[in-house]
């Protein structure tokens, strides 16, 4: 569904992404962890088209996106859908014609408009709110208006800017229940998230980023304070997160004194080998293929 | 809802939604193309008159004393005749002269029926075949026997054509300026109205909006702010004109001998020029703000 193939991206001296490979199959259920700064933003700015890599492939439903013209780009774009830590709703529309909103934008007809949007808003269990506005509604009926936003047009991937970031643990809970959902339904989620009790919980495949490197790809946990314990030899300084200042100044300083003495060795546990050929084949053979 | 009708109904909204600021760049273009207007109106009147009266350029009248023998009379129209340059020599009795008036004149043509006698002198229309040549007829009749006075109206001519040009020039430099200011006027209008609506269309990128969805009603506010402003223009300067020609064109002025143009003719013209110079500034204003503010 989405392949980045050694893609590379700097804004200047800035490092936003180095030689990032990672292979997300259609139906996945993906976070994307990694500190601030790390190269999340980059990552999802990469497959939304709003910047160029400067080096590497990035491939979306069969198609290689680094390859089309700009006037393409909204084509990409139907097929991902984009759910926002803020929400993003129009204050000035009904839950009703926010989603519909979406709809207008693609030209869809009034007719499948009234057949699809109830059916979504039930989807995301907010169908009696269809006529509330946004500031009648508590954040995390806000966040469902989202999700039905960005479902409506029937994406292939839904990408999840932190979507849990302005919701109480309960009902970010609930929000992940209803992405569980639609993952299940075959729908691909790749989520981007500081929430470590969240991705701990949900037990999916778990991408790490850290000065824009790929640092860790696989099933399971958050990560990076067990990580700390069992993989002594590798210490990400980025993985720092939940620990206090003082902590995190330590662990910079001790990751800073190793690096200094010997290569850093990144393990990369995703799939391994990024040749072309592979890229091809997904390219050429994959159910994904663009219309 | 067809695209366009979509796009449309999204610029009307857009334009409830900044009332302010349309309602006062339709008002600053409805005073720039009022301006416009008048200087267009006051152009092709003056231009009028300077066609009419040129055509008179190589026509001289000579008036002739009072009384004169019919041989004074007839050896003044052989000399007129054998000037240099001079191609037909035609005599004009008073009476026909005053026929002639009365002709133009009208409806206020009875205006001369109850004078006492006819105060126009016998005269002499000297045809002419060039500008030098009625220069030297000029010069030459006063000292013909016979001879009163010399009408010639190539100062009035080139003063006129000097007026009219001056008009024109002023009107395209008017129109420049007036142009640029309008088409700012729009730019900073419709960048408010992005400003505004920068969430939706930050929205509208992610959902896989195309740029033409994203940027034509802002295309649409511009051109309807030029279309309204073009429209309420032309209404004015009808109004105005129609008054002014109401006041002094239909009797002053005819009797001068000079028409004015007729509002309802100008008026269409001048709608059809407003819209296209409207809907130009709309759509060149709005695309400057789209370029710089708007990223699709």
């Amino acid at each position: 569904m989405i392949v980045f193939n050694n893609v590379t991206k700097r804004y200047g001296s800035n490092v936003g992404l180095i030689n990032a490979s990672v292979h997300i199959n259609s139906g996945d259920f993906v976070f994307l962890v990694g500190p601030s700064g790390a190269g999340k933003t980059t990552f999802i700015r990469l497959i939304l088209k709003e910047i160029e890599p400067d080096s590497g492939r990035i491939i979306l439903a069969g198609k290689d996106i680094t390859k089309i013209k700009k006037r393409e780009v909204p084509k990409i774009r139907q097929k991902i859908g984009m759910v926002f830590q803020d929400f993003r709703l129009l204050e000035k529309k009904t839950v009703y014609e926010n989603v519909a909103f979406a709809m207008e934008v693609l030209h869809k007809s009034k007719r499948e408009i009234r057949e699809r949007v109830p059916y979504v808003l039930d989807l995301v269990g907010i169908a009696d709110k269809a006529k509330k506005y946004p500031d009648e509604l508590s954040a995390g009926e806000q966040q469902r208006v989202g999700i039905a936003r960005a479902l409506v047009n029937k994406p292939r991937v839904l990408i999840c800017d932190e979507p849990t970031g302005n919701l109480d643990p309960v009902t970010a809970m609930d929000i992940m229940e209803l992405l569980e959902q639609i993952n299940v339904r075959g729908t691909t989620v790749l989520m981007v998230t500081h929430a470590k009790d969240i991705v701990d919980k949900m037990n999916k495949r778990v991408v790490a980023i850290d000065h824009g490197q790929i640092v860790r790809d696989e099933e399971g946990s958050y990560g990076f304070v067990q990580q700390k314990e069992e993989e002594e030899d590798l210490y990400i300084p980025g993985f720092t997160t939940f620990l206090d200042p003082s902590e995190l100044r330590a662990a910079q300083e001790q990751y800073n004194r190793r690096n200094e003495s010997r290569s850093r060795t990144v393990v990369n546990h995703g799939p391994a080998a990024y040749d072309d050929s592979l890229v091809d084949t997904y390219l050429n053979g994959g159910e994904d293929v663009y219309e | 809802m067809s695209r366009a009708g979509y796009n449309l109904k999204q610029a009307f909204s857009q334009m409830g939604r900044n009332k302010g600021m349309y309602f006062t760049s339709i008002m600053a273009i409805t005073a720039m193309m009022l301006i416009l207007g008048l200087f267009f109106v006051a152009f092709v009147n003056v231009n009028l008159f300077t066609k009419s009266i040129e055509k008179d350029y190589n026509v001289i009248q000579i008036y002739l004393k009072e009384g004169l023998t019919p041989e004074v009379t007839e050896a003044a129209g052989q000399s007129l005749q054998t000037t240099e340059g001079v191609e037909k020599v035609e005599y004009v009795t008073k009476d026909q002269a005053l026929q002639t008036l009365r002709d133009r004149w009208g409806e206020n043509g009875y205006l001369l029926e109850n004078l006492p006698e006819n105060p126009l002198p016998d005269s002499y229309t000297v045809y002419v075949t060039d500008k030098d040549a009625a220069n030297n007829v000029a010069t030459l009749a006063p000292g013909i026997e016979g001879v009163d006075d010399v009408v010639y109206y190539r100062d009035t001519i080139e003063k006129l054509a000097q007026v009219s040009s001056f008009i024109e020039l002023g009107s395209i430099i008017a129109m420049a300026f007036l142009v640029i200011v309008s088409i700012i006027i729009v730019a900073n209008t419709i960048k408010l109205t992005v400003f505004n609506r920068e969430k939706e269309i930050s929205i509208m990128k992610y959902l896989g909006a195309t740029n033409w969805f994203v940027k034509a009603p802002f295309i649409w506010g511009g051109i309807i702010i030029g279309i309204l402003s073009s429209v309420i223009a032309t209404g004015l300067t009808y109004v105005i004109y129609k008054r002014v020609v109401g006041i002094i064109g239909g009797d002053i002025l005819r009797i001068l001998s000079v028409n004015l143009v007729p509002a309802e003719q100008l008026t269409l013209t001048l709608l059809a020029s407003f819209l296209c110079l409207g809907i130009g500034i709309g759509v060149i204003g709005s695309a400057i703000s789209i370029r710089k503010f708007l990223n699709v």
